[in-house]
């Protein structure tokens, strides 16, 4: 039954990926993209991935369907024809296609307990959490601590890239953040009864969830990178029912850089605080007398600036290209 | 034997809101115009998804996971509508003309 299930959803994978392939409206493009992240999202959902289903689901599905429509708002709406085929293209294509085919033919069967990847580090992982964090959600464990690295690296990526998004939008300008104007994209749901009295009637929900996501992601699927795209999220609809001069007297841009900047180094100062409390960098446990509380503590506070990084990078970049419009 | 009618009337509600979704999706795809497509595609976001999630929550008998199924279902309930509503007024501020009118016009 899962495996039908699982081929219906692919086979929707493989339609969805050659409609975006074949849109010239750039707009159908970015809808079909966003089903395309909600399909990729129960995927996830049905192999048991339920922590990168929720970050699909809130970043491929929502937020960055909606910066895809902030830029569509500043380019052209229709495709440029390409009148000539380039045989460089083609030859590329078909050839990692061959290698991809090839390669798959090495795939272990899903879920064989037996594959390599199962086999190297995963089951200490499975073994030491509940020892050394105890914590109920092992990806958190993995993410937050294990693999702390990994993660502090990421959240250095998100910053890196709102930056750059930042620096791109703004180009032409004084200042790199933009100003408090009312624009025009973002205020036209006013007049809109229905979406209004609705839309404000889910915000607090959203924003709760968020927090729930947050606070919450050692118990259950979720954490700081899926809290920190619902919040944004539930502010961008903020921003799109009352207009985005509202969404920027309740955050600044300035506190917005500050939240992703203050997220990244709250992350960095943990790391530090181990090292100067005589452990290694990012090493939790000498945080509090008992290794495991410490542990637990670190995950927390790393999450807390995972999110606080996210959030504040999404809704920078968000106002970036609102602010563009004009 | 109320254990075998609660059954019964959850298997009639998930069947039933299965044919509503299906027969939303072959309206969708049938109807003539973007009004009358999304009246049909109404249906599966208004009674397919109350029948199927309230047969949903007949089977999972009272416990937490109940009042996650109503949940969503308040949820569905809220936002399908209100998308309906949001994408009907776009269509009718952009001028997108019924198959009524168009026939009027000829």
């Amino acid at each position: 039954m899962v495996v039908l299930f699982s081929l219906f959803l692919l086979s929707l994978l493989v339609i969805t990926a050659i409609a975006i392939v074949r849109a010239e409206n750039l707009f159908s493009a970015v809808m079909l993209s966003g089903i395309f992240s909600l399909l990729m999202a129960i995927n996830f959902f049905v192999l048991d991935a339920a922590d990168v289903a929720l970050t699909e689901a809130a970043v491929g599905a929502g937020v960055a369907t909606v910066l895809l429509l902030g830029a569509l708002a500043l380019i052209p709406n229709e495709e440029r024809k390409r009148t000539r085929r380039s045989p460089v293209a083609l030859v590329t294509v078909i050839a990692i296609v061959l290698a991809i085919s090839y390669a798959s033919f090495d795939q272990p069967r899903v879920g064989d307990p037996e594959a390599p990847v199962h086999q190297h580090v995963a089951p200490w992982y499975l073994e030491q959490t509940p020892e050394l964090i105890d914590i109920p959600n092992v990806v958190t464990a993995v993410l937050g601590s294990f693999r702390g690295y990994d993660t502090l690296g990421e959240v250095y990526v998100v910053l890196t890239a709102g930056i750059g998004v930042l620096f791109l939008l703004s180009a032409g300008r004084t200042s790199l953040l933009p100003r408090r104007k009312e624009p025009s994209i973002a205020s036209s749901l006013k007049d809109h009864l229905i979406p209004h009295v609705v839309g404000r009637v889910l915000i607090p929900f959203i924003v709760l969830f968020g927090l729930y996501v947050q606070f919450h992601g050692e118990y259950g699927p979720g954490g700081g990178f899926q809290a920190g795209a619902i919040i944004a999220a539930g502010i961008i609809l903020y921003a799109l029912l009352e207009g985005e001069g509202a969404a920027l007297r309740v955050l600044p841009p300035r506190v917005l850089v500050g939240l992703a900047i203050g997220g990244a180094l709250l992350y960095l100062a943990v790391g530090i605080v181990c090292m100067l409390l005589g452990g290694a960098f990012l090493d939790y446990s000498v945080l509090a007398s008992d290794p495991v509380v410490g542990q637990q503590i670190g995950i927390l506070v790393i999450e807390l600036g995972v999110g606080l990084a996210v959030t504040g990078t999404l809704l920078s970049i968000f106002h970036a290209f609102a602010a563009r419009d004009q | 034997m109320f254990a075998l009618a609660l059954d019964s009337l959850s298997w009639f509600m998930l069947t039933s809101g299965g044919i509503f979704v299906l027969i939303g999706g072959i309206g969708a795809l049938r109807m003539p115009d973007l009004f009358t497509r999304m009246h049909a595609s109404s249906l599966t976001d208004s009674l397919g998804p109350m029948l199927i999630l309230g047969g949903l929550a007949l089977q999972t008998g009272w416990s937490l996971e109940t009042l996650k199924v109503l949940a969503i279902l308040i949820f569905m309930l809220i936002t399908g509508p209100t998308a309906t509503y949001a994408l009907g007024n776009a269509a009718l501020m952009a001028g997108m003309s019924t198959r009524a009118t168009e026939l009027e016009d000829d």
